[in-house]
Formats: C-alpha cells, structure tokens, sequence
C-alpha cells in the first residue's frame, strides 16, 4: 500500500497538525455498460486507489493528471459527494465517520469551486440569491442586513460591484461568473477551498485574472487549498505542493519549485517534458520525448505500477507491487522503484530549472 | 513564389435575434507553400470564422465578404460542386472534436475509401489500401485490421490521427487545424503535435494552425497572426513577435500565460472582458482594455502597417511609443 511512514494519523490536535490529513483513500465505482442486460455483472472501476497526503493550513496542494488519473474523484471523496473508503481527517476529525449532521456542519469550512462557471450558478437566481444561499442554508437565523453585508463583502472581495446583486448569470461574462462562484464559497469564511479545474474554461487573459485572485485570497484570508487541474503551468503556479496522480494512484509529491525541477517519478517527467512553453526559441531546440501509447483502460489497470506499460524504464518487478511512494528527497516522495536512476529519454532533458 | 492561399479584406457577419454579429472584421493575409501559419485569439476573436468563410463552412446565418484566392479562383463566388472538388482534395480541415468529422454508423474503412472512390476514382480495394497506409502513417498501431473498426472503438487520441489521416487522404496542399489539441491531454497533445509535424516535414502541407495556446505556436508555426474583436493586431514571424511583441495586445497576451519554466509572484493581467461581437467598439477594438491607450483614440481605428523588420500591426501608438512606455511600466 502507499501509506507512507511519515503517516501516523494519531498525531496530536495541535497548531501544526494538518488541516486535512487523507490517509489511504480509495474511491470504487460499480458500473455497466449502457443497455446492459440485467444479468449482466456489475464491474469495479477503482478510481482512486490509496492515496495519501496532508494538507497545511493556508497551504495551497496541486493535484495534477490527465483524464482519467482520478483528480476530481479526490475532490468529490474529500467534500463527501462520493462514497469512499479509507480516511479523511478534516482539523483531525474523521469526516467519514461523522454523523450525517455533524457531516454538514462540518461542510461549512470546507467549500468548492467548479470548472464551468455558468453551469455552477443557478440560472433562475439573482447573482445576490446565489452569493447568500450558503449563509442561508447554514444559519437560517442570520438578520436579512448582515446577510447583504456579507454577500457586499464577498463580492467585494472577489471584485464584483455590490450593486449587481440583482442581475442574474447570463448577464456576465464566464470570468465575472467564476468569480460569482468563488464569492459564494467565500460567504461562510471557510477554512478550505476546493477547485476543480477552476479556471480551465476560461480565456487566457481571464484565466490571469482568476489565478491571481485565487492567490491574493490565500495570501490575504490564509485559506487553505486542494486546486485540481490538467495545466501544469497553471498548477505552478498557484501551488506550494504538487502532487501528480496517474490511473487513480499518488505518482509523486513535491514542493512545486523541486518538481518541476528536479522530477523523479517517469511519468511526472514524461508530463513536465510534454508542456509546451511560449518561447519559439527554446521550444523549437527542446528534444520533445513523447510518451508513447495511451492510458490504460481503468477496468483494467496493469498489475504492479500502473504506469509501467508506458514506462521506459519498467522492469519485471515493476509488474509484481504496487510501489510505495518512497522519500526521495526532502518532502518529496515518489512511487516508483527505480526513481534514482536516470530515466531514458528524459534524463537530459530538465524542463524548467528555474 | 506565388502565395497558396491569399485572403484580402475578409468580413463576416451573422444575422442573429439580438442584432448582427460581426466575426471578422476586414482580415486580409497570405499563405506561402509549405508554410505553417498560426492564428491565435481568444474565444469570439474570428479565428475560426476566419477560416470557416475561406473554406465556405460559414453556419446557415453567416455572411462572407472579401476576397479569398486559391490557385487563381475566388473561393467565396463558388458554386458548391466546385467548391467540393477543392475541399478535401485541395485543402483539408480538421476540428478540435473528431467525432464532428468521423461518421458514427460508419467503419473507418468505409468513411475513409469513400474519400478517395469519390474524389480520385480508386476501387474499393484500392481505397482500403491507401487508407491503412495512411493510418500507419498516422501511427495507428495494427492499422490493418482496425481499420474496419468503428470510430467509437478508438481513443480519443486515436480519433484525432484517424481524423488527420482521412484529412491527408487526397494530399491536400493546405490543412486547416482548428483547435487539434485543446481537448487532449497534455501527453498526447505532445504526441499529436509531433505527428502534425513530421507529416508536414514529409508531404510538404501548409498548415494554418487555429489555437489559443501560444506554447503549440512557439513549437510549430513560422509565422503567427494575432486577432482580437475579428481584426489582425499584429503579424510576423513567430520567433519575432514572440521575443519583441510590440502591439498592447500581444504583450498582454504573452505576459498573461503561466509558464512552466518561471516563477512569477503575479501574473500580468489584461483588465476587463473580450468584447461583446455585436456592439463592437468604434476605433481600435482592444481599445477599452488597452494598458497604453491614450484619451482621444477612442475612435480611432488604427490601419494594419506593415513594419521593415517584416511584422504588420495595428496600432494607434507608435511601436518607439509603445516600447518606452513599457519600460516605465512596473
């Protein structure tokens, strides 16, 4: 398993206790092709499998992968949309284990961002209605006037005018929306922001715009963050941490910096080679190492690494375990046996040492 | 040498509800033999419209002015039959989502040697032929055989290279590439990238690239052209535009994009939202959003300039103008 040893879910509640401590999570869906017969069996696709990593307050972790690595299933399993094994310490309490009551009061610190934004806000609401209802929801009792301060505040706060209150969605533009939906997971103060490919539909120079946002509220209210995206650059950049997920398993997880630099994982290094860069000059020279063939289906995910069956340096063993995510450097870990050898290929070919 | 494909002065409109909709406004560029173009944008900006009203693909509301030249004929004044022989045979498209190219109902085998039954007069057995040699040009690994698959059997990294091969069935002199590897993961992108250009390097095909990703320009495209509001901003060769941007928009564009390789505490912005297409602004259409615009330009509409180092661009400003005012900028 990828529990790693550094692990120890018994730590004392404390102030450098992790706000979210994720311990062995596994996700597993039960599905059948459309049109199935009846008697067809139901088949397991596991789509996340034991994955492990803490989370700081005012931390903000990237989780990057590709279609399929199981990214926003993570998501879903920690704000408790999907059913999921193993376990999720929020401020050190289990929130698997919580009452369903106790569930959602704990919810309150814990809010999400979506990728499209307009799908995210309810057409038929006023941006005012939309920016409320958490507060509403959550506290029934709060007095009509702080209600409408808060929601001037949050709005504010993610530089919208107050005054648009009554206006409804289809009335923005997708950059102003997504940050109608980031006021509104800003209402309830919450201790821990979760975002979902957040800026992914957006145009690059909105895109801009929302990164920095989303930095200047780490920077100004210390919320912590698990921001889930496919752009490595992007990730970059808004992260203290990243960590990589292939086919549902932690491939590695490092300081952004030291990732990017200094990769050790195949994969982590086959993605990192893959981005391309803006400079004509520099992209042009760079020996471009493609990955060859495609993720292997989820239903049936190769024995041992997942990655192997596109890995250079897969070797016979790498079929018999599931490798742990081995320390291989300070607070960087990667699951892969033979991470201190040089990977054909990639080895000379450092992506950004910044 | 005589330019592939010339497009001059190039508008186009749709009739909608609210008014009309003015995509593209007055484009005009040319196309050397073998040349990759970029065209890059943001979404609304007439980068697809552009290439849309050239091939004749404009939706059933849209209207075409100008010119566009290929191989001695206007594109816009011709009658379909003809401008069916052209397309495919002659120039070639593919799109960010193959399945609006792949027909579902229909083995690879069969959407492929339909193409060259009808356009080259093979036999069937032919067709088949030429299409497995494509598909492994392509890559498709065991071409043969899965070429009688249905395009729902393949990835959808997989659909892209069927997609291309089909597009290259008839050696088209021009491939348009609109968005190929915006809805690919990174990974493949990379591996689709290559392919584009390795068959470029081996047939010798222009390619006008249509993306907003500036980092699959800078590996790809000779030259690249800027739009915004359906007008040119600037135009020139890549390796140029890209080290010594010199329009406000180009500049923003470039320092707006997170790069892997750097570190930036803040990205630089472009304040405000893309335009609404429809109520475009009067003069310059980046006007409202210009970091440099100066009061009294706002009606102004800047004339594209062609510039001695080789680069066209649309600026009231000055590029001396523009470069010292970027200096004292933080």
């Amino acid at each position: 398993m990828t529990v790693p040893a550094k692990a120890s879910a018994t730590a004392p509640a404390g102030p450098d206790r992790p706000i979210l401590e994720v311990r062995d999570l596994r996700v597993t869906f039960a599905i059948r092709p459309r049109g199935a017969w009846p008697w067809t069996p139901w088949r397991s696709l596991r789509a996340v499998g034991g994955v492990s990593f803490d989370l700081h307050a005012g931390e903000a972790l990237g989780i990057v992968g590709e279609s399929g690595s199981g990214k926003s299933t993570l998501a879903r399993a920690i704000i408790g949309t999907v059913p999921s094994e193993g376990r999720i310490l929020f401020e050190g309490e289990d929130l698997s284990r919580l009452p369903p009551e106790a569930r959602r009061m704990r919810r309150r610190d814990i809010q999400m961002i979506f990728q499209d934004p307009l799908a995210a806000l309810n057409p038929r609401m006023t941006v005012g209605d939309i920016v409320a209802e958490p507060l509403t929801t959550h506290f029934p009792k709060t007095p009509r006037a702080e209600v409408r301060r808060r929601v001037a505040e949050a709005l504010e706060r993610v530089g919208l005018l107050p005054t648009m209150i009554n206006r409804y969605p289809h009335e923005f533009s997708g950059g102003q929306c997504q940050r109608i939906g980031i006021a509104r997971a800003l209402i309830l103060r919450p201790k821990l922001l979760l975002c979902d490919e957040p800026v992914s539909a957006l145009d690059v120079s909105v895109q801009a715009q929302v990164v920095n946002l989303l930095r200047e509220l780490r920077r100004d209210l210390g919320i912590a963050m698990l921001f889930i995206a496919h752009d490595l650059s992007v990730v970059r950049h808004v992260s203290d941490r990243i960590l990589v997920m292939y086919l549902g398993r932690l491939m590695e997880i490092a300081p952004s910096r030291e990732m990017v630099a200094h990769p050790r994982h195949p994969y982590t290094q086959a993605l990192i080679a893959s981005v391309p860069i803006p400079d004509p000059r520099r992209e042009k020279a760079r020996p471009r190492p493609v990955l060859e063939g495609e993720l292997p289906s989820p239903l049936a995910p190769p024995s041992g690494c997942v990655f192997r069956t596109r890995c250079p340096k897969a070797r016979p063993d790498c079929a018999a375990e599931v490798p742990p995510a081995f320390p291989v450097g300070p607070d960087h870990r990667a699951a892969c046996l033979y991470w201190d050898e040089p990977t054909p290929l990639f080895a000379e070919t450092p992506a950004g040492a910044a | 040498m005589a330019a592939l494909l010339e497009i001059e002065d190039l508008h186009v409109t749709f009739a909608t509800g609210d008014g009309t909709v003015n995509a593209v406004n007055g484009v005009s560029f040319a196309l050397e033999e073998g040349e990759t173009l970029a065209i890059v944008g943001e979404s609304g900006s007439g980068k697809s419209q552009t290439a849309y009203a050239a091939m004749g693909l404009l939706a059933a509301n849209g209207r075409a002015r100008g010119r566009v030249r290929y191989g001695g004929r206007d594109l816009l004044g011709l009658p379909q039959r003809e401008l069916n022989r052209i397309r495919a045979k002659e120039i070639a498209m593919i799109f960010q989502d193959p399945m609006t190219s792949l027909n579902p109902y229909m083995r690879v085998s069969e959407q492929m040697a339909e193409v060259l039954t009808l356009h080259k007069g093979m036999s069937r057995r032919e067709a088949v032929a030429e299409s497995v040699r494509m598909l492994d040009l392509v890559r498709i690994p065991d071409a043969k055989a899965r070429v009688h698959d249905y395009p729902h059997q393949f990835s959808g990294g997989m659909r892209q290279r069927i997609m291309i091969a089909m597009a290259l069935l008839c050696r088209p002199k021009l491939l348009i590439a609109d968005e190929p590897t915006t809805a690919l993961d990174v990974t493949v992108q990379a591996q689709i990238m290559k392919l584009l250009g390795d068959i470029r390097a081996e047939l010798g095909t222009a390619v006008i690239l249509i993306t907003h990703d500036l980092g699959v320009v800078a590996g790809f495209c000779d030259r690249t052209l800027v739009m915004y509001g359906g007008q040119i901003m600037e135009e020139g060769p890549t390796t140029l535009l890209f080290e010594r941007p010199t329009h406000p928009y180009t500049l923003g564009l470039l320092s707006a994009v997170p790069r892997i390789d750097r570190e930036d505490e803040m990205l630089l912005t472009i304040a405000g939202d893309p335009p609404d297409m429809s109520r475009l602004p009067p003069g310059c259409p980046f006007f409202p959003r210009c970091a440099y615009a100066v009061p009294g330009n706002e009606t102004r509409r800047p004339p594209l300039v062609t510039l001695p180092d080789g680069r066209r661009r649309a600026c009231n400003l000055s590029v001396e103008e523009i470069l010292a005012r970027r200096e004292a900028m933080p």
